[in-house]
C-alpha cells in the first residue's frame, strides 16, 4: 500500500500541512491516495454508538420509502427524475447501510458516500418540509459528512477549508494583522469622499458587533467599505473585533465538528469581551446558520443562544429602512423587474422571510417573487459547499438549472442574492448558461440608492 | 380454539403492541440529545409545544401541507387508507360485541354498512399504494420486499374479514385466518416501522420543535408546512 501523504483521517492541524495540501493541485495526488485510505471499521463503530442516537436511527428505521421527498430535491428534477436522486435513496444507500452494517464497510463504500454526501445533498433542508413524517435528509447527510470527515473521506477543498479555520480561523488564509490591516486600508481607500468613515475596531459596548465572511478582506474588501459607509449613514454606533471577525464554517460543510467548536468559541470570545448590545453579520447565509443557529450547540450552550442577540444583515437593513435610519431616495428605486434569492440558511432556517421582502418594498418598483419561494425555495445549487468543490462541478452546474428556471421564469434578469453562497451560485450559472441576468448583494444596490444626510454630504468647494 | 384466540391471545397480542409502542416512544425520547440533535428541546417549551403542535396539526389533516396539497390524489388515497385501517378495527360491531363478552365493557360501534364500505376503500387504496410502488420509479427505487410484506400483512385481516362477513364458503376459515392475521398485525405494529402509530407523532413533534425553537420559530412568523 502507498503512503498516505495527504489523505489521513488526521485534520490539518499546522500551516506547513495546510500549504502541503494546498500544493497538490486539485487534490490529484490526494484523491488517488483516498482509493487506498482504509476504513477505520471500530472506530466507526463507535462513532455511531456514541453519536447515532434516536432521532436519526428512527428517521432511517421508520421511513415509509412513499417517495414523496422526491420533487423536493433540486438534483432529482434537474437530473430527468433519475430514482437515484431521490433524497431518501441518497441517504438509505449511504448513512442508512453504514448504520444497518454497524460501520462494516468498505474504501470503495466510503468513497461513493463521500460522492453523495457532497455532490447529490447541499444540506438545504428542503425534503425535511416534503416528507410525512418530518425526516429531514439535509440534517442526515450533515450527521453523514461528520462521520465520513472522522474517517478521511471528504474532498479536498473541504479537508483544505477545515484546516483554514483550524489554522486562521478563517476559511481563508487572512491573519487577524490582515483583518485589520484591511479594514485601515478600506478607510483610507474611501476618506476622500467619506471623510468621517471609521471602522472601529475592538469599540466596547458598541451598539453592533459587526461580523464578516474571510472572503470579503482576502477578495472582496470594498464590501467591507460599504457595509461602514452604511452604518456610517445610519449614525450606527458599532465595531469589529480584531479577533473573532469571522464568522463563517468551512468546518461545517467539511462535517469538522472539532473545527466548528474552535470556530465560533473565538467569535463567542469576542463578543463576550466587547460586550456589544448586538450582533450584525455580512450577507452570507452558511455564516449565519454556523455563528447564530448551529454554533451555540457546538459550543455548548444549552439554551442555543449566541452570547449577545444576533441579526443577520437583512434583519439590520430592514429595520435601518423601517425606522428611517437608511432613506432610499425615491426617484432612485429600481424600476426594472428584479427577483430575490432566499438563502436556505436563513430563511428555512433560520425564518427570516418577511425581513427581506420588506426590504424589496423600499428598493423595488417591479419585485417579482421566484417560485416557490420563501422558505420552499430551492437551494441556489451551490450550497453546502458544492461551489468550492472542483471534483463535482458537473453535478453543481447540472443543478443550477433549477435556479436558471426559477429566475427566468419571473422574466427579471435582475437577482439579489444577500449571500455569498448563493451569489457565487448565480455568478457561475451565468458563466456557463450566459443568460443576461445580473446579481447583487444588498450593500451595493443601498448605496446607490440611499439618500445621504446633509452634514455627510461633500462639501461644495 | 376461538375463545382461546379471541381471549387470551388477542389480550397478549394487544398488551404487546401497546406495550411495544409504549417502549419504542419511551426509546426514542430518552435518545433525544439537545447537542447532538442541536435542538435546546426543555430550554422554550411554549415555542417548542407551538412548533410540535403546528409540524402535527398540518400533516395530520388532508391538504393541511404543502406536500399534501400538491399531490391531492395521492393524499384522498393515503387519508382514506389510513381513515379505514384506523376506525373498522376499532369500532367494528363484531369486535365491540366481543368487547362487551370478555369486559362487560360498551363500545360504541359503527354500521355494518359503513364497516363494509371502510373495508372496500382500505382493500381499493391498499391495492393502489401497492401499484404505485411499482408503477413510479422514484417509489419503485426505494420499495424493498419488506415493504410489500407489511403492506399485505396490513391488508390481511380487512381481506379475511370482509370474506368472513361476506358468508363465503369456508366461513371458519377466514374467520380464524382473520383472527391469526389480525393479531399478527398487532404484534408487528411495534416491532416493525408501523410503529409510526406512535412514532409519526413523536418524529413530527421533533421536526416541529427543532423549527419551532432553533430553526426560526423564534424569530419569523413559524414555518409555514
Amino acid at each position: 500500500m502507498p503512503e498516505l501523504q495527504f489523505c489521513t483521517p488526521q485534520p490539518i492541524e499546522s500551516k506547513t500541512a495546510l500549504d502541503a495540501l494546498l500544493a497538490d493541485t486539485g487534490g490529484k495526488q490526494y484523491y488517488e491516495e483516498m482509493k487506498h485510505l482504509p476504513v477505520d471499521t471500530t472506530k466507526l463503530k463507535a462513532f455511531l454508538d456514541k453519536t447515532c442516537k434516536s432521532r436519526i436511527r428512527t428517521w432511517l428505521d421508520i421511513c415509509a420509502h412513499c417517495g414523496l421527498c422526491a420533487e423536493s430535491c433540486f438534483f432529482y428534477l434537474t437530473s430527468n427524475r433519475d430514482p437515484k436522486q431521490v433524497p431518501a435513496y441518497k441517504i438509505q444507500s449511504t448513512l442508512g447501510e453504514i448504520v444497518r452494517r454497524k460501520g462494516k464497510v468498505d474504501t470503495e463504500f466510503m468513497i461513493r458516500a463521500m460522492d453523495y454526501a457532497w455532490s447529490r445533498c447541499t444540506c438545504c433542508n428542503r425534503c425535511g418540509m416534503y416528507c410525512p413524517y418530518g425526516i429531514d435528509m439535509g440534517v442526515m447527510f450533515s450527521y453523514l459528512r461528520g462521520l465520513l470527515f472522522s474517517q478521511g473521506f471528504v474532498p479536498w477543498e473541504m479537508k483544505i477549508g477545515s484546516g483554514m479555520h483550524r489554522v486562521y480561523r478563517a476559511q481563508m488564509p487572512v491573519t487577524d494583522e490582515d483583518w485589520v490591516e484591511t479594514c485601515s486600508w478600506m478607510c483610507e481607500e474611501y476618506e476622500d469622499d467619506w471623510p468621517s468613515l471609521e471602522i472601529p475596531i475592538d469599540k466596547e459596548n458598541a451598539d453592533i458587533l459587526y461580523l464578516v465572511n474571510a472572503r470579503e478582506p482576502m477578495h472582496y474588501p470594498d464590501d467591507i467599505a460599504e457595509a461602514a459607509i452604511l452604518f456610517h449613514i445610519a449614525g450606527e454606533n458599532w465595531t469589529v473585533s480584531s479577533t473573532g471577525w469571522e464568522m463563517t464554517s468551512l468546518s461545517m460543510f467539511a462535517g469538522d465538528w472539532e473545527g466548528c467548536k474552535m470556530q465560533v468559541n473565538v467569535v463567542y470570545e469576542a463578543m463576550d469581551r466587547l460586550r456589544p448590545k448586538r450582533m450584525v453579520g455580512t450577507e452570507c447565509g452558511h455564516a449565519f446558520r454556523a455563528t447564530v443557529t448551529e454554533g451555540p450547540y457546538w459550543a455548548g450552550r444549552r439554551d442555543g443562544q449566541t452570547p449577545v442577540p444576533s441579526l443577520h444583515y437583512v434583519e439590520w437593513v430592514a429595520e435601518a429602512l423601517r425606522t428611517g435610519k437608511l432613506k432610499i431616495d425615491p426617484a432612485k428605486k429600481i424600476k426594472e423587474p428584479i427577483t430575490l434569492q432566499d438563502s436556505c440558511n436563513y430563511i428555512r432556517n433560520h425564518g427570516l422571510t418577511q425581513a427581506t421582502r420588506e426590504i424589496m418594498s423600499y428598493l423595488a418598483d417591479d419585485f417579482r417573487e421566484m417560485t416557490p419561494n420563501k422558505e420552499h425555495n430551492f437551494c441556489c445549487g451551490g450550497g453546502g459547499g458544492l461551489n468550492g468543490i472542483g471534483r463535482y462541478r458537473e453535478q453543481r452546474n447540472v443543478g443550477l438549472r433549477c435556479k436558471l428556471n426559477q429566475i427566468k421564469k419571473t422574466g427579471a434578469n435582475q437577482v439579489v442574492a444577500p449571500c455569498h453562497n448563493c451569489w457565487d451560485a448565480i455568478r457561475d450559472m451565468e458563466e456557463e448558461y450566459q443568460a443576461g441576468i445580473s446579481w447583487s448583494f444588498l450593500k451595493p444596490l443601498l448605496l446607490k440608492m440611499v439618500e445621504i444626510p446633509e452634514h455627510l454630504q461633500p462639501k461644495e468647494e | 380454539m376461538y375463545d382461546l384466540l379471541t381471549g387470551p391471545v388477542f389480550v397478549l397480542a394487544f398488551a404487546f403492541c401497546v406495550l411495544g409502542l409504549l417502549v419504542r416512544a419511551v426509546w426514542y425520547i430518552k435518545g433525544l440529545d439537545w447537542q447532538l440533535d442541536r435542538v435546546a428541546y426543555t430550554r422554550f417549551p411554549k415555542h417548542g409545544a407551538k412548533g410540535a403542535l403546528r409540524s402535527i396539526g398540518h400533516w395530520i389533516l388532508p391538504f393541511g401541507s404543502r406536500n399534501w396539497r400538491v399531490k391531492p390524489v395521492f393524499t384522498i388515497v393515503f387519508f382514506t387508507f389510513h381513515l379505514g385501517l384506523i376506525l373498522t378495527p376499532l369500532f367494528l360491531q363484531g369486535h365491540a360485541v366481543i368487547l362487551h363478552q370478555r369486559l362487560g365493557l360498551s363500545w360504541p360501534a359503527i354500521p355494518m354498512e359503513l364497516a363494509d364500505a371502510l373495508t372496500i376503500a382500505v382493500l381499493i387504496t391498499g391495492g393502489i399504494i401497492l401499484v404505485r410502488r411499482f408503477a413510479l420509479p422514484e417509489v419503485r427505487v426505494l420499495t424493498t420486499a419488506y415493504d410489500i410484506f407489511l403492506l399485505l400483512l396490513t391488508l390481511a385481516p380487512f381481506a379475511t374479514g370482509l370474506l368472513a362477513v361476506q358468508n363465503v364458503p369456508g366461513y371458519i376459515f377466514w374467520l380464524y385466518a382473520h383472527i391469526i392475521l389480525g393479531e399478527a398485525l398487532l404484534i408487528a405494529i411495534p416491532l416493525t416501522k408501523l410503529s409510526h402509530i406512535v412514532l409519526f407523532f413523536l418524529t413530527r413533534a421533533q421536526i416541529g420543535m427543532d423549527f419551532g425553537i432553533k430553526r426560526g420559530g423564534m424569530k419569523g412568523r413559524g414555518i409555514s408546512w
